[in-house]
């Protein structure tokens, strides 16, 4: 047996190689095709329902022509709002502590571990958390409260990595600069180390808020209605304060639980208004997740 | 700059603001304080779900034996005749987390190969941002899907798979995990130094040959982490399940029928009325408990696993 020339070692080599770029080119388009064809179907199935104005202006109904989204849209509103101002500044101030801060002991080492390993608890335990303690033990009852809370423990690990890769990735040499003007350790860090990761920590927000929109099993355990024929009382009056916040007290429904109840029906008229919700759902994850994207990527840009 | 523009001396910092610098440095230590308080919530979150799980569990257990608890294989939680067996309830998550993984693994596989070997760094920087937006896709849309979609049209050629089955949620659980296993074990296998690529190259190995008989030997515990992460991620999922998986709990691994899993157990047994202090309510917790001992294992194996690739390199 004579060894094979080098000419056919190439030529070989070259075959397997475009074979697997192929086959890997294939697998990723099947992927893309396959997602393009499932959204394609639920807009395609949506649509009668999301041309009409009344869908996003109606209460859910018994009778599916006549049902809409209005409450869902609110609450989940009002539920992000409660999410994002509990969420992002302890997140924010948790990243800070530990990229800044932080001592080498076990203390470090314990929230460390705590922090990647909350990431992998599954979200409907959180809603067990927030049935057990939350509505039983401390009392806040089925509320926008309640569900703004478990939320924002569930996207906490999200945005403390978020922030700390922000924070990690800004040179030394910043920080070296403010301790050369004088600043002391808090100054540098309001002043300076803040708002450099600014871009970072926004992203990090935008895609845990982005989860959140979207998660239902957590919300779904503290026993949220579906059946939401009222808006809570509005955060703004006329009368001094102007501002209450008895709306954190009301009973709520969300747009992925809104979707559930409506895909778990078995008239196929409310399957139309689940992929019409769907729509929207998927609208505004994308929004919000591209305006991520977009953010990251242009600071990566401007960094070069 | 002009050097006129600083102060003279440095009693002219001193000077105007002793209140200041008091201010100052009682913020300098109490901001450390509150920073320190806010991280330290994180380990409360963590403090709050094993004491729920545990402290709801304990009365369950002293009605519902251990032993019965893992090897009875029946689950009637609210009928006359309880019974608490919660590998009925495994069975079926093991089920649909097994079908995930056997499309997750070697399609993740294949795309990360592509995109770390094959692919031109445009082409990668182009993928990487869909994917990233693939996994933002809210899980309830993957479970209209699995029930609306999938099972009618496996139905065509598979006529006796019941409307309720876990194999269409099992299927579109892959394709859900796909994308999060794909970039992990991608980033395994970038972080493999060229060095040992150039190596397999000399040696006159195609590119193909490189990434299995070098790049994937080398990011094995990495890859392997990618898996197991995907995995707790396929056990702990819960809408696609309860949307598509049927709430019927039965002992079995048979993909074409329905079967309560243990995520979707929780909530149809949330979603009703349920009164608080009763053995039904804290059988939710006693499976709580059960899908995040599972999952607890899963994510620290994935950790370790994942860190031990990154020391190595």
């Amino acid at each position: 047996m004579s060894a094979p020339s080098l000419h056919s070692i190439v030529a070989a080599n070259k075959r397997t190689d475009i074979i697997v770029a192929s086959i890997g080119v294939l697998v990723m388009a099947i992927a893309m095709i396959l997602l393009a064809g499932v959204m394609i179907d639920l807009l395609a199935s949506g649509w009668p329902r999301l041309l009409h104005g009344e869908f996003y202006t109606n209460f859910p109904s018994r009778h599916p022509e006549r049902a809409g989204i209005l409450s869902s849209i609110v609450g989940t509103s009002l539920v992000m709002l409660v999410t994002a101002s509990i969420a992002i500044p302890l997140a924010v101030a948790a990243g800070l502590y530990l990229e800044e801060y932080a001592p080498r002991n076990w203390f470090t080492d314990l929230i460390e571990i705590n922090v990647s390993n909350l990431a992998g608890v599954p979200s409907i335990i959180y809603g067990l958390l927030a049935l057990g303690l939350f509505v039983h033990a401390f009392g806040l009852g089925e509320t926008i409260l309640t569900a703004g809370l478990v939320l924002a423990l569930l996207i906490l690990p999200v945005i403390i990595v978020a922030t700390r890769e922000a924070i990690r990735s800004i040179p030394l040499e910043l920080r070296e600069a403010a301790y050369g003007l004088g600043a002391d350790k808090w100054q540098t860090v309001r002043l300076y180390v803040l708002p450099a990761a600014r871009p970072g920590i926004l992203t990090g927000a935008i895609v845990g808020l982005a989860r959140a929109i979207g998660e239902a099993a957590p919300v779904i355990t503290i026993g949220a209605l579906t059946f939401i024929a009222f808006l809570p009382p509005s955060p703004l009056q006329s009368t001094p304060p102007f501002i209450n916040f008895e709306w954190l007290w009301s009973p709520f429904t969300l747009m992925p639980i809104q979707m559930f109840n409506w895909v778990s029906r078995p008239q196929e008229a409310f399957h139309v208004n689940a992929a019409a919700t769907g729509v929207v759902l998927m609208v505004m994850t994308l929004i919000m997740n591209g305006l991520a994207i977009y953010i990251r990527y242009h600071l990566r840009k401007l960094q070069r | 700059m002009t050097i006129s523009s600083l102060p003279a001396s440095a009693a002219d910092y001193g000077g105007a603001s002793a209140a200041f610098l008091r201010r100052r440095a009682f913020w300098n230590r109490v901001s450390g304080y509150i920073l320190a308080l806010a991280a330290a919530t994180s380990v409360l979150v963590t403090v709050g779900i094993v004491y729920v799980l545990i402290s709801q569990s304990i009365p369950f257990f002293q009605h519902v034996s251990l032993w019965d608890f893992l090897t009875d294989t029946q689950w009637t939680p609210v009928f006359e005749d309880a019974h608490f067996g919660v590998m009925t309830l495994v069975s079926a998550t093991v089920t649909v987390a097994g079908i995930a993984l056997a499309l997750a693994i070697p399609a993740g596989l294949m795309l990360a190969i592509y995109l770390s070997e094959f692919a031109s760094p445009r082409v990668r920087e182009t993928i990487k941002p869909f994917l990233e937006l693939l996994e933002a896709v809210p899980t309830v849309v993957y479970g209209f899907f699995a029930l609306l979609l999938v099972t009618p049209l496996l139905q065509t050629f598979m006529p006796n798979l019941s409307g309720f089955n876990l194999l269409a949620p099992g299927l579109v659980m892959g394709i859900m995990i796909l994308p999060y296993t794909a970039s992990v074990s991608e980033d395994a296998m970038r972080s493999v130094p060229m060095g040992l690529r150039e190596a397999g190259y000399a040696l006159g190995y195609s590119r193909f040959r490189v990434a299995t008989h070098v790049v994937i030997p080398a990011a094995l515990s990495g890859i392997t982490a990618a898996f197991i992460l995907g995995m707790s991620r396929a056990v702990g999922e819960t809408m696609v399940v309860a949307i598509a998986a049927g709430q019927n709990p039965r002992f079995g691994f048979d993909p074409t029928q329905g079967a309560s899993t243990i995520t979707a157990y929780i909530v149809q047994m949330t979603m009703g009325d349920l009164p608080h202090g009763t053995v039904a309510y804290q059988s939710v917790f006693a499976a709580g408990l059960t899908l995040f001992v599972i999952t607890l294992f899963f994510n620290l194996l994935g950790f370790y696993l994942r860190r031990r690739f990154r020391e190595v390199y």
